[in-house]
């Protein structure tokens, strides 16, 4: 069975780009536009991943990452912080709420973030 | 309106807002005048009715010299506020519209990813000249937004450091081989010299990175044609020395003293279209100095320039 990937980002854009991306790569995407469908999503379907923007709409990305470590059953889901945020102590923060990495989206190449999606999912 | 004259009179709060040091700042500047006006004002008058007759006319003559020294006092620095007050506006919206451009450009690098990737369908030889011009300018906008983030950071003082006790060789063998492909495209040599033993320094390894990322850079893209870059780390007393030497174009003699300026761009380097944005160099020094150390170049036209910096070692 395809592996889920819940996508929560505000941006359309990205969320095609990714998308269609990862998608061919043969994985089932889920996309959330904010944090609040992020949350309630990540516990109706407890996707494999979850890839995270910070600055969201409703409830931003530094609660719905507590709020899912914080529950038992969806605790163990890796977290992917994908963000432009670049601020020592806001990556430092993400790290310390239990994210498995976080990512720079200036820094990287499309192919460089699926590689390390693909390494979070122990592919 | 209460609230704001309480905060307005929290001075090192306002020195702070301006990125300022208590020196620099009109406030401090304002209270000090102040109280050596009254100082003084206090011992003339002490003075006054001592030796003098008729001390009453003294004493007006004082207070009216007083006030009109005050009143001045206070024009200067309330212009002086202004003006730093401005300063503050602009690096702020450099800040936010640098911010605000990351996402944009992000998608647009991504998209164009895909779109080379042949994942959308196959693409001709004659698409893929046009998808490598927008790449590379979609690059150039990346590096010109991270470096005006960077810029507008250390202007207001909010430049965040993470000290640890970290080695420079490994970050610059890691550029090293980051960049050769980059080198051997341009037919350019590189030699690394370390010395034995180096003394490892406590600074921010990511920021040392950008330093000499930004130097390495430099050595590259100002060589024209075929050429050599020799690194150099080594202990020198009891600092750490860092030199990167190219054969590159060379800084004219009369553009040497401005080449750590902001946005300044040498003559010829304008001249031979290579691209740039002048923030490097002024990076590279702020950094540096954050750090205790210093920073330095030789340069002959048409020869080569050689850019050094050191880091204190015992800290």
């Amino acid at each position: 069975m395809a592996k889920t990937i819940l996508f929560i980002e505000d941006e359309l854009a990205l969320q095609k780009t990714f998308g269609d991306i990862l998608r061919r790569g043969g994985y089932e995407m889920i996309s959330a536009l904010d944090g609040e469908t992020g949350l309630r999503l990540i516990k109706e379907k407890k996707p494999n991943l979850i890839l995270l923007d910070l600055i969201l709409p409703k409830i931003n990305g530094f609660d719905v990452l507590k709020k899912t470590k914080e529950n038992p059953e969806t605790k163990e889901i890796p977290v992917i912080v994908l963000t432009n945020l670049e601020g020592v102590g806001d990556l430092d923060k993400v790290i310390e709420l239990g994210a498995t990495t976080y990512l720079v989206k200036t820094q990287y190449s499309l192919e460089e973030v699926v590689e390390k999606i693909k390494k979070a999912l122990g592919e | 309106m209460n609230r704001r004259f309480i905060e307005e009179l929290n001075i090192t709060a306002q020195c702070k807002r301006y990125g300022l040091s208590l020196w620099q700042c009109p406030q401090f500047l304002f209270l000090i005048m102040g109280l050596i006006i009254i100082g003084s004002t206090l011992s003339t008058y002490t003075i006054g009715t001592r030796y003098i007759e008729d001390p009453e006319i003294v004493a007006l003559i004082v207070l009216i010299l007083t006030t009109i020294l005050f009143i001045i006092a206070f024009i200067i620095t309330r212009s002086f506020e202004r003006l730093a007050e401005a300063n503050r506006m602009k690096s702020e919206f450099v800040k936010i519209v640098s911010h605000q451009l990351r996402s944009p450009i992000t998608n647009l690098s991504w998209a164009i990813d895909i779109l080379m990737s042949g994942e959308m369908g196959k693409v001709e030889e004659k698409q893929t000249e046009y998808l490598k011009i927008l790449k590379e300018n979609s690059s150039r906008m990346i590096d010109l937004v991270k470096d005006l983030l960077i810029v507008s950071r250390i202007e207001e003082g909010s430049l965040m450091i993470k000290r640890e006790k970290i080695s420079i060789e490994p970050i610059i063998k890691k550029l090293i081989s980051r960049f050769e492909p980059f080198v051997l495209a341009s037919n350019v040599e590189i030699k690394f010299e370390a010395g034995e033993n180096l003394p490892q320094v406590f600074i921010d390894a990511h920021q040392i990175e950008i330093v000499i990322e930004n130097l390495f850079d430099n050595a590259i893209r100002y060589i024209k044609g075929e050429g050599e870059i020799k690194i150099k780390l080594k202990q020198r007393d009891k600092t750490l020395y860092f030199e990167i030497k190219d054969t590159g174009v060379g800084i004219p003699k009369d553009d040497q003293k401005f080449i750590f300026q902001k946005f300044f761009r040498s003559e010829n380097a304008i001249r031979q279209q290579t691209q740039g944005s002048g923030l490097g160099l002024f990076i590279a020094k702020s950094i540096i100095e954050r750090f205790d150390g210093q920073i330095g170049f030789e340069s002959e036209e048409n020869k080569g320039s050689t850019f050094w910096f050191t880091l204190p070692i015992n800290q």
